[in-house]
């Protein structure tokens, strides 16, 4: 009995002191030691294998989703008359919810598991180790790119998502169910704010985007440098990415459109 | 070479980014650049709004004009005072005019349509519309029918 309030104190205390090393990880890199100029080649590195090659996968999933949108819509909204409302059911459940929150998790499969690998293995093979002892470091040349690449195109992935996925509604319900172009449009840009509802799912993403890359970059420093503890730190990158995801959108929405 | 093909496809992603943003913001969400803040305010006293909110749209045969700024109750009168903001480009709304609650559609959102009156002269900013016609609530409705029925 002792013995299991002994572990459970234990895990407790070490989940904590994880929860201060991340934090500190992010203090140390963003804040402590900026260096915009020598970063900025290593940054469009990253950006390059974070957003643009991330970009595939977002688009199809984007298109497919927002094309399943507009089927379901239309099955349901037919049985009311209201099918013309199909136009704003796409573009909103996209833009508040389904946007920011699917690129989130399709990035903190597609992009986080990969940094985490990444850096841990480089953690395994010594090569921050050597880094640091050559005098260059490594939060500043491999941690600060990741970081900041992965805040810049989670934003830009999310509202691709939208206009893409808004783009399949349009292409179910207007090309092959048939509705009124006019309807569909107008009916969506009644009832789609630009501040409630595109901005909000904007801040979403940037939220996300932040907390995705921040666990991915720090799991994958804080990893054991075994090949088995970079398995186990890639698997909870996005285990813990994407529950930290769909716990914050509830939170967000609720302050956003809950009026809380 | 190849930091330059990297350097162009950010580039491109950057690109298509921000036209999706201006995607969203003109084609989805309807936000014109002309700014519509401006206009001129007219106000009407109704016993019902109904479901009408701030931002409802005011229209005249259907064609969006303005749109409802605030919404108070009346306190001598004991009636809803609504405050409309009506484009400044539209000038030639007689004094005359009626406005009318409507529901686009059976379950639609409710809006105000005004309808033109005779008289020469033009409304101004802070002019009532003194002839209005209040929401349609459907309970009422079917609350005088009932009574109808049973009375015949």
């Amino acid at each position: 009995m002792l013995d299991w309030i002994q572990s459970l104190g234990h895990k407790g205390l070490s989940r904590l002191a994880a929860f201060g090393r991340a934090g500190q990880l992010l203090m140390q890199t963003l804040i402590a030691r900026p260096a915009p100029v020598t970063m900025f080649p290593l940054l469009v590195k990253q950006l390059y294998f974070v957003g643009v090659l991330s970009l595939v996968i977002i688009v199809v999933s984007g298109a497919f989703i927002g094309m399943v949108l507009g089927l379901q819509g239309y099955t349901i909204l037919v049985d009311y008359g209201s099918e013309q409302a199909v136009g704003q059911m796409v573009a909103l459940s996209l833009v508040r919810e389904l946007a920011p929150v699917v690129t989130a998790l399709l990035f903190a499969g597609r992009a986080g598991s990969a940094v985490t690998a990444e850096i841990g293995l480089m953690k395994a093979t010594e090569q921050l180790a050597s880094l640091e002892m050559i005098g260059v470091d490594p939060l500043r040349r491999i941690v600060a790119p990741r970081l900041w690449a992965g805040f810049i195109s989670m934003p830009i992935l999310t509202v691709i998502f939208s206009v893409v996925g808004v783009w399949g509604g349009a292409v179910v319900a207007v090309e092959w169910l048939g509705i009124y172009d006019g309807s569909f449009w107008a009916n969506m840009q009644q009832a789609v704010d630009f501040r409630e509802d595109v901005l909000n799912g904007v801040i979403k993403s940037i939220v996300f985007g932040f907390v995705v890359t921040w666990i991915a970059v720090f799991e994958g420093y804080d990893c054991i440098p075994t090949s088995e503890g970079i398995s186990q730190a890639t698997t909870r990158t996005v285990v813990f990415a994407s529950l930290a995801v769909l716990g914050l959108d509830f939170i967000l929405t609720a302050i956003m459109f809950g009026e809380l | 070479m190849r930091m330059r093909t990297m350097e162009i496809s950010v580039g491109f992603l950057m690109l298509a980014g921000f036209l999706a943003l201006v995607v969203l913001a003109l084609n989805i969400s309807g936000l014109s650049l002309a700014g519509q803040g401006d206009g001129y305010k007219v106000y009407a006293r109704f016993e019902n709004i109904g479901g009408l909110t701030v931002r409802s749209k005011v229209s005249l045969s259907g064609v969006q004009i303005g749109e409802v700024s605030d919404i108070r109750i009346d306190t001598d009168l004991l009636v809803a005072d609504v405050e409309m903001t009506i484009r400044d480009n539209v000038d030639y709304l007689s004094t005359d005019s009626s406005a009318q609650i409507l529901t686009a559609g059976l379950l639609g959102e409710q809006y105000i349509g005004i309808t033109p009156g005779a008289e020469d002269e033009t409304l101004q900013d802070g002019d009532r519309i003194s002839d209005t016609q209040s929401a349609l609530v459907l309970e009422e409705l079917i609350g005088k029918f009932l009574f109808n029925k049973v009375s015949e």
